[in-house]
């Protein structure tokens, strides 16, 4: 399935999780927060949100900054 | 002599918050900040760098949030919408963390305010339930707005972002002092360690600072340098200065006393 990830498209397996994403990312305990067609998707439920073809995704991290 | 100050219901002794952008390396910053006393730090939220290495430390790895106040900031939104979104992420990112602070800019060679989406976000924040400290223009009656509406401080700029030209219109501050019964913190336009404690003399509560640090030659003694001015600048405040005398002077030395004048 296309997945939009921070502005890219990005072919990734089908029935991929939000935690599946994360891990596929190679950044599982990493502090991400990940919002989903302009929604959060709270850490609690990471594990059981299906991601699906075409959604949109922003994934972000504390930087430096004023 | 303890001076502490409150925002949001939380104690802090220094009233010098600190950015944490434009180090050079992340011991940089930690140096820095260490050296600051701040207890309040500033961070930007942005987007993963997907294919990075994920090995990589991060800003948190420095200094993390068991140590310091987070203080996520909405830096490059542009409208209430952005500025929004930006801080729910921050939320779930921090672990519910509640207090923030907000800027919706205007205009990208200013980055002068744009009060207009401040105030719409400021609006939907608060409902939300965060504690919202919100970066604005020096206008009184906006400040005034601000406050109404819930912001738990008011941090107007005190020249533009980054440029380092010190305390502009120390009229307006006053003013926005004068009215607020919230923390008033001049944000953005510190230049050097005289501007901080300026302010601090007009009676703010505290700084937010991040250029005037990251960009001196020596980032962690113009650290230092601010924790004094900040401490300097509050203890005047608070003793009281002399009175100005424009047009006469006045011996600090005893008139009487004085040995016979030669002839």
């Amino acid at each position: 399935m296309q997945l939009s990830l921070n502005g890219q498209q990005r072919e990734f397996p089908d029935g991929l999780t939000v935690a599946g994403l994360i891990e596929h990312l190679e950044l599982t305990g990493k502090r991400v927060a990940l919002e989903r067609n302009g929604d959060i998707v709270p850490k609690s439920q990471h594990a059981s949100t299906l991601l699906a073809h075409g959604d949109v995704l922003e994934m972000v991290v504390a930087v430096g900054g004023g | 002599m303890s001076d502490t100050f409150q925002i949001a219901g939380k104690t802090y002794q220094s009233r010098l918050i600190v950015g944490t952008g434009k180090y050079k390396d992340f011991t940089e910053t930690r140096a820095a900040v260490d050296e600051s006393g701040a207890e309040i730090v500033t961070v930007a939220i942005r987007r993963v760098n997907i294919g990075q290495d994920a090995s990589q430390p991060s800003l948190l790895d420095y200094l993390p949030p068991s140590q310091f106040t987070y203080l996520p900031n909405t830096a490059g939104c542009y409208t209430a919408e952005d500025a929004v979104r930006t801080l729910r992420l921050a939320r779930e990112l921090l672990d519910d963390h509640r207090l923030v602070k907000l800027e919706v800019l205007g205009d990208p060679n200013t980055l002068f305010p744009n009060v207009r989406e401040t105030l719409k976000a400021a609006e939907t924040l608060v409902k939300e339930g965060f504690d919202v400290m919100v970066y604005t223009s020096d206008d009184p009656i906006i400040a005034k707005e601000l406050e109404q509406i819930g912001c738990c401080a008011i941090m107007p700029l005190a020249s533009l972002i980054g440029s380092g030209m010190g305390i502009l219109n120390p009229w307006n501050l006053r003013l926005i002092i004068e009215a607020a019964k919230v923390p008033v913190l001049v944000d953005a336009g510190v230049g050097t360690a005289s501007d901080a404690a300026i302010a601090m003399e007009l009676g703010c509560d505290g700084i937010l600072m991040n250029t005037a640090i990251a960009g001196a030659q020596d980032p962690v003694r113009m650290a230092r340098a601010m924790k004094l001015a900040v401490q300097a600048g509050r203890d005047a405040f608070l003793a009281g200065r002399v009175p100005r005398k424009l047009y006469s002077a006045d011996p600090s030395s005893p008139v009487t006393g004085m040995i016979a004048a030669s002839k």
